[in-house]
């Protein structure tokens, strides 16, 4: 007989001195920071295909996915660097084709009608992806020019491949900023974020700017699945454990801003870091409750750490911000 | 959506409506009796007892999704918790020899389930569509994750089990052997059934139905749809609950995948393939999903693909569901036309066919070089054996799938035609389409 | 005269497959043949068909040829009880399972009551996998016997190897916070007091199974320990991750794992370039001085693309034969009867037990390390060129704890 759970983190001599705490800190700020970069990778386009064509895409994380394995794929027989282009286009010319032969057809049935379709696309996917790829791990390595570490924070390396990807996440936010503020489709899908009839009426090619921009948001999900696949595990259940954490961190952001979404990226993303980090528990901080409360459901709560919650600290804000704040943190838009 | 919503307010039944309404009830519960003496084997009693529970739970979804409108990702909740309490409910009656039989002990799951449905659904229900969506799915993955934690409760990983036998016993069933919880189930979906039924019935169903086609001319006449869709809300909860208890009695196990997304998409689908604009849809559906799920697997490794298309194809080219099929040749068959349509079913089936044995060919001889290299390449598919790696039955394959999606594509062109000349046929006998 | 003519005709193959049904040995494999756990179900499917095929070879068990049939769970405890009524009814009367240790505990639960509650149709189900000490404690059934070293005795064959390694002074516990993760830190925990009182527990680690995607804060935590050995049962990505985290971070600490040898874990190991640092314990490795089971592995291995992760099965398949010639029957109720208790010269060389008790199967255990090969190590892990190493054996009565089984027996 096992005895009943204690929390595991009181027990461990956690005296860390100083440095080590700052070193724990600055670590977890920057994945933290990385991490949110990637949710805003993908939660940008997210938010730009919800905007536009009103659909919350199901099937985003699929795409991330996607380009994940294509990268792998391409990277496998041209390098990666090739791969780091190609991938993204295959990504987002199948997104460009689901949106003008699927969704369009799908839009006259209405918007739970289009939500049923990228749900079964999601599924679709990584059914497929699985077929061809097996549902183990696949060997996406990190290409060798970047294997190397960037610098040393008290006794950690930190990997430069980490580095290259907040490089890359920051070029493309600036890259989305620019087209967005000084780009003439930046103009027209900056009004379609806000009044989209009205864009309609004014005679711009509805449909295809609704393929472009489809188009344009699957690949950047690709294009965060190709550059966080050697980083991250590349496998068939990708799409599944990043997919709930992007919803939240849309409609946290608020559904049609991007600026939401970049804060609540940032947020989530540094949530997550910190919370896995942190062994802190009631019981740690005022005593184990009495014998009699032992293996009662009081225990459990007494004695979970905020490391075992640490998933679930997304969806607890989702649902107190779709409770007190429904449009979300900069929200500018009622669903 | 329009089929439900009639235009002219109907007149009351005559005896003649009233005998056949209720003869068909009568009806059902006969087949339910006799269903056990023509498939008398366990694991058909199995699948019929899966396919009760799946009934009801597909029904109380559709009170939510087809009468309502709220699409909800975590509908599965009601359904588990309804089935973690009922576990503990049957330890705690058997422990203490209270005197409630196991009939009673699923609206104790149906107690729970409009419980947590009351706690959870007002603020669940403040807004609809896209929102209420995630906010069910919020909700849903949070509870998931939280079985995990409180482990005294849900029992971890492994769940929590119960010994149904150990109960007071009801005209000497214990309700060990199958067929006795097939009788269990049988008359609880029954009487869910009939319960649902009636409540699409009563004005509450009838505004419920208001509020999914427009809430805003709701609140003009006078009603909140906060208040509808949140009674709603409660109704579907209770019957997962009930679905949930029946599922714990079955396997006398529950553990968190009762509560996990999976099944809150299982039922998704089921609902939607069925049909969410009548009825019987959700029945038909959780029949069809049910035999699909036990079945496809033993015919194919890559039944979950499969799957996963058939919904795509329903969400595209069917959005009423199979009823809805079915349903749209109703007018048809009133007015006497049905017969000029189905001869070009009948042309277009072949190719459609073709179109689809092809593909099904090019998938199962990619998954054998994909997923099982090594092995023998004479491969069985839907239980027809055929050698993959033979070029023939590539080219076959090929050929089929082109062949048979041009081919197709013209006949279909040609079933439009027959529907058209069916319909205005229809219209001018004077039977609304 | 038409009719009976149809009738007989339908009548006919009745007759036939009744006649041949007689014949076959059915054993319900229960595992995932789909979704997220597929590959290690085929895996185990593949190795229990070979195994099936070497009986038949020899004539089969009892004068029938053993047949495996696969039924797949899809990983979920419902789905395998539905499986198993499947398998009932199709004739199956021994049921295998082991991927997952709440599909068992259900399983178990389920073959239990069914005994009960329908004598003279008793199934028998043997666990070759699932390794939830509680199976053969508190939560122990005569119709269940297990083939795996369950994760407490394991751990006692690991801490007895430990007892010999003096350089082992700081231990980190880092596990999955499921039911095995606790299990691992707990018995490690309490063994390790008892054997070493020296070694000093410097972190223990709870994370949430499956979820984290990048484990460089909880290394940084181990840097930070001090520690110079981690200790855990982390699989799957868990596992391949918190190597990864460990190979970016430079982390440079002996590693004592249950499941490095499992899908994927040796190319983890390779990727994280830890020669010859990550340790497993295991029932049998292939590179062991034992030439029946080279033997087999070659052959194996010629037949598939994958190495035998399953001795344990072997073991079960062949004690399976053996009790059913001593009882000289294939009825359940007479097969447990033989099996429980019986002595057996297991795969990978040495003796082994079926304890009476608590039907769990004692055997030598193996500690045994990942890197590069020399001419002793002629086979290597997942085409990564680097093959397991022995370092310990440890004797079978070494493995053996007491149990709290208290099993209630049919008459």
């Amino acid at each position: 007989m096992h005895p009943s759970r204690r929390n595991p983190g009181a027990d461990a001599s956690s005296n860390f001195s100083g440095a080590v705490v700052l070193e724990l800190i600055v670590i977890s700020t920057l994945n933290g920071i990385l991490f949110g970069m990637l949710l805003f990778l993908m939660a940008s386009g997210l938010t730009v295909i919800f905007s536009m064509l009103g659909v919350l895409n199901f099937a985003h994380a699929s795409f991330y996915m996607l380009g994940a394995f294509f990268g792998f794929q391409t990277s496998r027989w041209l390098g990666f660097w090739p791969a780091l282009l190609i991938a993204p286009l295959l990504a987002g010319a199948i997104g460009a084709g689901v949106e003008r032969f699927g969704l369009r057809r799908v839009h006259r049935n209405g918007h739970v009608a289009e939500l049923l379709f990228t749900f079964g696309l999601a599924f679709v996917i990584e059914e497929v992806v699985q077929i061809i790829w097996g549902k183990s791990p696949v060997d996406f390595r990190i290409p060798p020019s970047l294997d190397f570490s960037a610098f040393t924070i008290f006794s950690t390396n930190y990997p430069a491949y980490k580095m290259f990807m907040l490089l890359v996440s920051i070029a493309i936010f600036v890259g989305l900023l620019v087209v967005l503020k000084k780009t003439r489709i930046g103009l027209i899908v900056q009004a379609a974020l806000t009044h989209p009839h009205m864009v309609a009426h004014l005679g711009h090619n509805v449909g295809r700017i609704f393929m472009l921009v489809f188009g344009v948001g699957t690949a950047l999900a690709a294009v965060a699945g190709v550059i966080a696949g050697p980083a991250l595990v590349t496998q068939s259940n990708m799409a599944g454990l990043l997919g709930p954490i992007l919803f939240v961190v849309v409609v946290v952001g608020g559904l049609g801003s991007l600026s939401g979404a970049f804060v609540a990226s940032l947020l989530i993303g540094l949530v997550q870091t910190f919370a896995v980090s942190m062994n802190g528990s009631l019981s740690g901080a005022f005593g184990p409750l009495g014998p009699a409360y032992a293996a009662t459901w009081l225990s459990d709560i007494w004695g979970v750490t905020i490391a075992q919650i640490a998933p679930i600290v997304p969806y607890v804000l989702l649902v107190l911000i779709l409770i007190f704040r429904p449009m979300g943190l900069l929200g500018t838009r009622d669903t | 959506m329009s089929d439900v919503a009639a235009t002219v307010a109907p007149p009351l039944p005559t005896a003649a409506e009233k005998l056949r309404f209720f003869s068909l009830w009568v009806l059902a519960a006969v087949a339910l009796l006799l269903l056990p003496q023509i498939f008398g084997s366990g694991s058909s009693l199995t699948t019929f007892s899966l396919i009760g529970i799946s009934i009801i739970f597909s029904l109380s979804y559709n009170i939510l999704l087809g009468q309502t409108g709220m699409l909800s990702f975590g509908h599965a909740v009601y359904y588990g918790l309804g089935g973690f309490l009922v576990i503990h409910a049957i330890n705690i009656i058997g422990a203490n020899k209270l005197p409630v039989p196991l009939p009673i002990v699923p609206l104790i799951g149906g107690i729970t389930g409009l419980l947590f449905a009351v706690l959870l659904g007002w603020v669940s229900t403040q807004r609809s569509g896209t929102a209420f969506a995630m906010i069910s799915l919020g909700v849903a993955e949070l509870i998931a994750s939280s079985a995990l934690i409180l482990r005294t409760f849900f029992g971890g990983e492994a769940g929590v089990s119960a010994n149904r036998t150990k109960l007071l016993k009801l005209f000497g069933w214990n309700f060990g052997p199958q067929i006795q919880i097939y009788y269990l189930v049988a008359a609880w979906t029954l009487i869910a059934v009939i319960a649902m039924y009636a409540l699409t019935r009563t004005p509450l169903g009838r505004m419920c139905n208001a509020v999914r086609d427009n809430p805003e001319r709701v609140q003009f006449v006078g009603y909140n749809p906060h208040t509808v869709r949140y009674l709603a809300f409660c109704f579907a909860g209770f019957f997962a609950g009930i679905a949930g208890a029946l599922a714990a009695i079955n396997f006398e196990i529950a553990n968190s995948a009762y509560l996990g997304a999976a099944q809150s998409g299982t039922v998704l689908f089921a609902t939607y393939i069925g049909g969410i604009g009548f009825f019987i849809g959700p029945i038909v559906g959780a029949i069809f999903v049910t035999f699909l799920s036990l079945g496809l697997s033993d015919l194919t490794q890559v039944w979950q693909l499969y799957f996963g298309l058939i919904f795509i194809a329903v969400v595209l080219f069917a959005p009423g569901g199979i009823t809805g099929l079915f349903m749209m040749h109703r007018p048809l068959l009133k007015a006497g036309t049905l017969l000029r349509v189905l001869p070009s079913y009948l042309v277009a089936l072949v190719p459609t066919l073709a179109m689809l044995a092809g593909l099904v060919l090019a998938v199962e001889t990619i998954v054998h070089y994909t997923v099982n290299p090594g092995d023998d390449s004479h491969i069985k598919a839907f239980g027809v054996g055929f050698d993959a790696a033979s070029p023939s039955v590539w080219a076959m394959s090929l050929v089929l799938l082109i062949g048979g999606f041009l081919a197709a594509r013209r006949t279909w062109v040609w079933v439009g035609h027959a529907w058209n000349d069916a319909t205005s046929l229809a219209r001018e006998k004077g039977v609304a389409t | 005269m038409r009719k009976s003519m149809m009738a007989a005709l339908f009548a006919l193959p009745m007759l036939c497959t009744g006649a041949i049904a007689e014949e076959t040995l059915k054993i319900g494999y229960i595992d995932p043949l789909s979704g997220g756990g597929a590959s290690i179900g085929e895996v185990g499917l593949k190795t229990f068909q070979y195994l099936a095929d070497e009986v038949n070879a020899k004539g089969g068990i009892q004068g029938r040829k053993v047949e495996i049939v696969p039924l797949d769970n899809k990983t979920n405890p419902q789905e395998s009880l539905i499986q198993a009524q499947k398998a009932i009814d199709a004739g199956v009367r021994y049921i295998t399972q082991g991927n997952g240790s709440s599909v068992a505990g259900a399983l178990s639960d389920f073959v239990t009551k069914y005994n009960e509650r329908n004598p003279g149709k008793e199934v028998l189900y043997f666990n070759y996998a699932a390794v939830d000490p509680v199976l053969t404690n508190a939560k122990c059934s005569f119709w269940h016997f297990r083939w795996d070293a369950n994760s407490d005795i394991k751990m006692e064959a690991l801490t007895n190897y430990m007892k010999t390694a003096p350089a082992i002074k700081n231990v980190y516990l880092i596990n999955q916070d499921y039911s095995f993760g606790e299990s691992v830190r707990s018995a490690a925990k309490a063994m390790l007091a008892v054997k070493r009182p020296d070694i000093k527990i410097v972190g223990d680690e709870l994370h949430p199974l499956l979820k984290i995607t990048d484990f460089a804060p909880y290394i940084a935590k181990i840097k930070a320990s001090g520690a110079d050995t981690v200790v855990t049962g982390n699989w799957g990505q868990d596992f391949s991750l918190l190597l990864k985290a460990a190979a970016d971070a430079g982390l440079k600490v002996n590693w004592y794992t249950y499941y490095a040898g499992g899908t994927g874990g040796p190319t983890a190991v390779k990727q994280a370039n830890l020669n010859h640092q990550v340790f497993a314990v295991g029932e049998g490795i292939p590179n062991l001085d034992n030439p029946p089971s080279q033997e087999f592995e070659k052959a194996f291995r010629a037949k598939y693309d994958f190495s035998l992760f399953y001795p344990r099965a072997v073991n079960e398949m062949r004690m399976l034969a053996l009790a059913a010639d001593k009882a000289k029957s294939v009825d359940p109720v007479k097969v447990a009867a033989a099996l429980e208790g019986m002595e057996f010269e297991v795969f990978d060389g040495g003796k082994g037990y079926m304890r009476k008790e608590d039907h769990q199967f004692f055997q030598p255990i193996y500690i045994a390390s990942l890197g590069d090969r020399s001419e002793r190590e002629p086979f290597d892990e997942e085409k990564t060129g680097w093959g397991w190493r022995l370092v310990a054996k440890i004797d079978t009565p070494s493995t053996v704890l007491p149990t709290t089984c208290k099993m209630e027996r049919p008459n």
